[in-house]
């Protein structure tokens, strides 16, 4: 298990070195969408410890309270401002009319790489597909944040 | 002799028999104007002799409700839908099933209730009044009288939902606009503000004259404190006496991991209906109330462990459910519709939880407490299941979340749902 774990972990950067260079973001989708069918992503484990409460385990969140991660800009959209929310925590966000209501705690105490895993994974699960982030993303913005 | 017996029997028989027939008559004059209940109950789940339907779908997102004497109804939207904020629902062909809406009110909100001539509903801030006709419709859609303004909404915990006494008083709800006080809420390990300072205008029952216009928290009197928040709440007529459930703290364990098992977490702590009295404090934030313990637990926050109790002794539940269903819904059921059994009795809204997880989801229905002398005589059982409609509940899964309760003028019970709208009738008919 913990070497299927350390595999996968290699391989996320490995496959966006590849993709970089096709610079085919569509590619890049697909690659780590199949990853995901295949072995569990790393970041499984941190969403289970740290969000799994108000996100909840469809990843639907609470209506009125808990925002929900399927099919939102907020978690599809801009890497730079999602990474942004773990680091600062939200509240009152609004969401296609939808206002909820409970603030996010920021969660800056976790790594770089806990958070580029953690966010890779959401953006694909639940149906989401999107590129991976990386833990030179997480710190690029962590640095700007400061 | 034989003679004397006779006559004075005969003439006893027909007097039981006449009171009899009139008390048949007056005590159940909606018997046999029910209308026919859906197939399938609604989808509902109901002890032997109740049935359901739907009375209508898709209204918004149904907050609390009223029902008038003529069987029309008011429904509170959490959010206004095409500028209407409350909506008002009859049914003209008198077949049971909504054929007529309107709305007017362009503000969302929790609260919808009738009193001597006047409809009151609430925003997040607000409380307002509209006279009612002889019909009991509103007669000026768009000039209500403001009774209560500036309580404070910043998103969490923000409905104001209310009620009244006997004696000319409104008891209106403002939540704590957190989930423990503490210093970041909701973040992992942050203590509890010392003196929590939420308390001074938010956590409590705020009292005001259901009268007099412009009131706001200095008008008012500080009813109780120490209640997290309050969406169901009523008037005890037995008891005379104000009755709320309080929805009880979240995370548990997210927060505090070295004290609690996510199991613990799932339960604790409990949700409580207290009897509130002037002056009383249910202790929040600074202790909660474990069922299983049946004790007053320090808040982890304030220096517990899940099992030190507090120095100071705050007001004890009456009844104590479970962790996290989130009651919405408190009735008192004063119909004749229904047998003896709940008479008095209270009825609660279980909007359902989702702060269980990884454990199952639980609640999304109607439990029902038998009362005596104004005191609960029995315990809780669920009486109106299925609304969930799915296996696995996940509050998005949810199709249906029961929220507020009203009664109707022949004693139905009427459920709104938050989630799709749906209201509910359900009717007891003897077999």
């Amino acid at each position: 298990m913990t070497k299927i774990l350390v595999l996968t972990f290699l391989l996320i950067p490995f496959c966006l070195l590849l993709n970089r260079r096709t610079n085919d973001s569509a590619k890049e989708n697909l690659k780590v969408g199949a990853l995901v069918q295949k072995t569990k992503l790393p970041g499984e484990k941190v969403f289970k410890k740290y969000c799994i409460s108000c996100h909840q385990p469809d990843g639907g969140g609470v209506p009125h309270m808990n925002p929900p991660l399927i099919n939102t800009s907020y978690v599809l959209g801009d890497k730079e401002q999602l990474i942004g929310i773990v680091l600062k925590g939200l509240k009152n966000v609004k969401i296609e009319d939808e206002t909820y209501t409970n603030p996010m705690p920021s969660f800056k105490q976790l790594k770089d790489q806990e958070i580029a895993d953690v966010l890779t994974y959401v953006r694909n699960s639940f149906g989401n597909k999107a590129s991976a982030v990386t833990a030179a993303d997480v710190k690029a913005v962590r640095a700007k944040t400061k | 002799m034989k003679k004397n017996i006779l006559i004075p029997t005969v003439l006893l028989t027909a007097v039981v028999f006449c009171i009899f027939s009139f008390t048949k008559i007056t005590s159940f004059p909606g018997v046999n104007k029910l209308p026919k209940a859906d197939a399938d109950n609604a989808g509902l789940t109901l002890p032997a002799g109740f049935s359901a339907l739907i009375v209508a779908d898709n209204t918004g997102q149904a907050r609390h409700l009223a029902v008038t004497k003529e069987g029309d109804i008011y429904v509170k939207l959490a959010r206004a839908k095409d500028g209407k904020g409350i909506l008002f629902l009859q049914d003209e062909n008198k077949d049971g099933k909504i054929d007529k809406q309107t709305g007017f009110g362009d503000y969302g909100g929790t609260e919808a209730a009738l009193k001597d001539g006047y409809l009151y509903a609430s925003s997040n801030t607000d409380v307002y009044r509209y006279k009612l006709n002889d019909k009991d419709e509103v007669t000026d859609q768009n000039n209500p009288e403001k009774i209560v303004s500036g309580l404070l909404d910043h998103g969490e915990h923000n409905s104001k939902s209310f009620t009244f006494d006997n004696d000319g008083n409104l008891y209106v709800n403002v939540g704590a606009y957190s989930n423990s006080c503490q210093e970041q809420d909701r973040q992992p390990g942050s203590m509890g503000i010392k003196g929590c300072p939420i308390l001074d205008s938010a956590g409590g029952i705020w009292q005001f004259k259901d009268d007099k216009a412009n009131q706001t928290y200095g008008d008012g009197v500080h009813y109780a404190t120490g209640l997290r928040n309050v969406v169901g709440l009523d008037w005890n007529q037995v008891d005379n006496a104000l009755f709320v459930m309080q929805h009880g703290r979240d995370q548990l364990h997210d927060l505090f991991p070295k004290y609690y098992t996510t199991k613990q977490s799932a339960v604790l702590p409990a949700e409580c209906m207290y009897e509130i009295h002037k002056g009383d404090n249910a202790g929040w934030p600074y202790i909660y109330y474990d069922q299983i313990q049946k004790k007053q637990i320090l808040m982890p926050e304030y220096g517990g462990d899940g099992k030190k109790t507090a120095d100071k002794k705050y007001l004890d539940p009456v009844m104590a459910f479970p962790g996290h269903l989130a009651p919405t819904g408190l009735l008192f059921y004063t119909g004749n519709q229904f047998p003896e059994k709940y008479k008095n009795g209270a009825f609660i809204a279980f909007h359902g939880s989702w702060n269980r997880s990884p454990e199952p989801q639980a609640g999304y229905f109607v439990a029902f407490v038998p009362f005596k002398d104004g005191k609960p005589s029995g315990k809780w059982e669920i009486f109106a299941d299925g609304f969930a409609g799915v296996k696995d509940i996940s509050p998005r899964s949810a199709k249906h979340r029961p929220c507020g309760l009203a009664q109707g003028p022949d004693g139905s019970l009427y459920v709104s749902d938050d989630s799709k709208g749906t209201i509910y009738r359900i009717m007891y008919q003897k077999k």
